[in-house]
């Protein structure tokens, strides 16, 4: 099989398992469980395409998908504030940035040898395998009836955050961290004035 | 979930027994979807000719005066449709996928962030406790799109350009983040109906830029931190016409280049209202004023509003046209001195001064 037929099979098969699952959701938890199904599929589809895509810069792009399905998800759960947040910070800054990083690689799709699909499903399936088998052991299933009511208003986070008796002080600690992070990178990266004096004609400026 | 839209609640009564609650939603979302297609087809369309007007205008021409007959109005309609009939052509050694993927995901995540906008006080498809911030979300995702066509156009111009864009945006999301931060501190809440009705004291004119000195400072670092999100002049490097072709539009022809092109001219809309909102009043003005005290919150009221948006909207347009022709193109070390070295400094300072304000104002009154 060439390249290109194992591209379209791997993308028809995505596309039915993605329209598998939001059968099997509208079919148990009506429309709220076809939209589970939806972003599910987006979510774990970016994943896979993550992994199958020969170019990287494909692959970094296929994150999208991954991080705008978990942001659907969190919007399911009641959480927008979060789910915007995702988006915001996972898509319009995380991403940006790993493209800037691996952009200068060509499109080339031969570029990254086949992956060795048999190895990997095996992989695949055993990590899952044992995942799984640990997690059901230990889980207690929470039932629709006992979860409580998921609403996080940005009032509700902006309190946490800012009233003494909630996260101040890891908050503060968190922003002082990473500006002192921030401090530091710029730092490092930074030329000094004496690596700078061979890089022009004059003998510097 | 569905109390929040404005045509929900208006089409829910009217709606016959036979039709179940979902078909009524359906509606609902198609009638939404429809509105906002609309609004964006017709800013763009607005947008070119008024572009081509400014421009003229601006360097003593007189640009389009032939098609339409009155000073060429239909100048916009007679590209568009030289735009369809182009042949769309994609690069031999381009990324198909992505290549044709990339204005969808422009254009949809300004559909999305357009969402959010409300028309008229008690006309909105959502009423969002976060809408500012989802505006925000939404549009950061044109980074991406931006990204995605110059890298699979497969062109050293277009790669260039998504280099530009990314380096670009980085930089200038923080003082855009950080500006805002003023306003949100003065009223309060995300949301764009209570932020403008916030600013309905004083005759129409409690604009939050008029209450407090320092987010008016903020207004200015603000609409400097759009131009630079919308890759309008002087911060228009990613498609730096006189260096790098067209920048990531390079490869692009027909009616792919022209989403492009709407996708621009609706974010602009979009962030001039975003900025109309939050520093400039949103819907209040006293003419507004006028139409709640003669004519209560009714139909009239609701419709003066959503033309003082309109306006506010047309004029932040205006305002960045205006700067493109009149400012040269900054260098990308420049621009990248300018949004890390002086806005961001200076955002953070609008925020804590604008904070002292209105803590010194609560201690006074």
């Amino acid at each position: 099989m060439d390249l290109r037929k194992q591209q379209i099979a791997f993308y028809t098969a995505l596309l039915f398992g993605a329209l598998a699952a939001m059968g099997w959701g509208l079919k148990t938890a009506g429309i709220q469980g076809a939209m589970f199904g939806f972003f599910a599929s987006f979510t774990l589809g970016g994943g896979l395409m993550c992994i199958w895509e020969r170019s990287v810069v494909r692959s970094a792009f296929s994150l999208m998908a991954t991080f705008c399905g978990v942001a659907g998800l969190f919007i399911l759960l009641g959480h927008d504030f979060l789910a915007m947040a995702q988006i915001l910070i996972y898509v319009g800054g995380i991403l940006v940035l790993i493209l800037f990083g691996v952009m200068l690689t060509p499109p080339d799709l031969n570029e990254r040898q086949l992956p060795r699909v048999g190895l990997g499903v095996v992989a695949v399936v055993g990590a899952l395998a044992f995942v799984g088998a640990k997690v059901a052991a230990v889980v207690n299933w929470a039932q629709a009836e006992t979860l409580p009511p998921a609403e996080t208003k940005a009032e509700q986070i902006g309190a946490a955050f800012l009233r003494a008796d909630g996260y101040v002080i890891a908050f503060e600690l968190a922003a002082v961290l990473l500006t002192v992070a921030l401090v530091a990178a710029v730092y490092i990266a930074r030329r000094k004035p004496s690596d700078l004096i061979d890089l022009t004609e004059e003998g510097g400026y | 979930m569905n109390d929040g839209n404005a045509l929900y609640r208006f089409l829910q009564p009217h709606a016959p027994d036979f039709v179940p609650d979902w078909g009524v939603v359906l509606t609902v979302a198609i009638i939404g979807v429809s509105i906002v297609i609309a609004i964006v087809g017709l800013i763009a369309l607005a947008g070119t000719w008024a572009e081509r007007k400014v421009s003229a205008h601006i360097q003593c021409r007189y640009g389009p005066m032939y098609v339409g007959g009155w000073h060429g109005w239909a100048q916009a309609l007679a590209d568009g449709i030289k735009l369809i009939s182009k042949e769309d052509m994609i690069p031999v050694g381009a990324d198909r996928m992505l290549f044709m993927l990339s204005p969808s995901i422009l254009l949809g995540s300004v559909f999305a962030a357009l969402c959010a906008m409300p028309l008229a006080p008690a006309f909105y498809f959502g009423y969002i406790d976060l809408g500012v911030f989802m505006i925000l979300a939404f549009s950061s995702l044109t980074t991406i799109g931006v990204v995605m066509a110059g890298w699979a156009s497969n062109s050293k111009w277009s790669l260039y350009g998504a280099m530009r864009e990314a380096a670009q945006v980085v930089a200038y999301e923080i003082p855009l983040g950080v500006s805002l931060l003023a306003p949100l501190l003065v009223v309060g809440t995300f949301n764009m109906v209570e932020a403008s009705n916030a600013q309905a004291d004083y005759f129409g004119m409690g604009w939050l830029a008029f209450k407090n000195p320092f987010v008016l400072g903020a207004s200015v670092i603000f609409f400097i931190a759009v131009l630079a999100e919308t890759k309008r002049a002087p911060f228009d490097l990613p498609e730096a016409e006189s260096e790098l072709v067209a920048g990531f539009l390079t490869e692009y022809s027909g009616i792919r280049w022209s989403l492009f092109f709407m996708e621009e001219y609706a974010a602009m809309f979009l962030m001039s209202v975003v900025t109309a909102f939050f520093f400039f009043g949103g819907f209040e003005s006293p003419l507004s004023y006028l139409a709640m005290k003669s004519f209560g919150d009714g139909y009239v009221y609701q419709v003066v509003c959503f033309l003082t948006l309109a306006a506010k909207g047309s004029f932040g347009i205006f305002m960045m046209m205006w700067l493109r022709w009149t400012l040269p193109r900054l260098r990308i070390d420049q621009v990248m001195t300018m949004g890390y070295k002086y806005l961001t400094p200076l955002a953070l300072f609008c925020v804590l001064g604008a904070g002292i304000w209105e803590a010194i104002k609560h201690a006074v009154s």
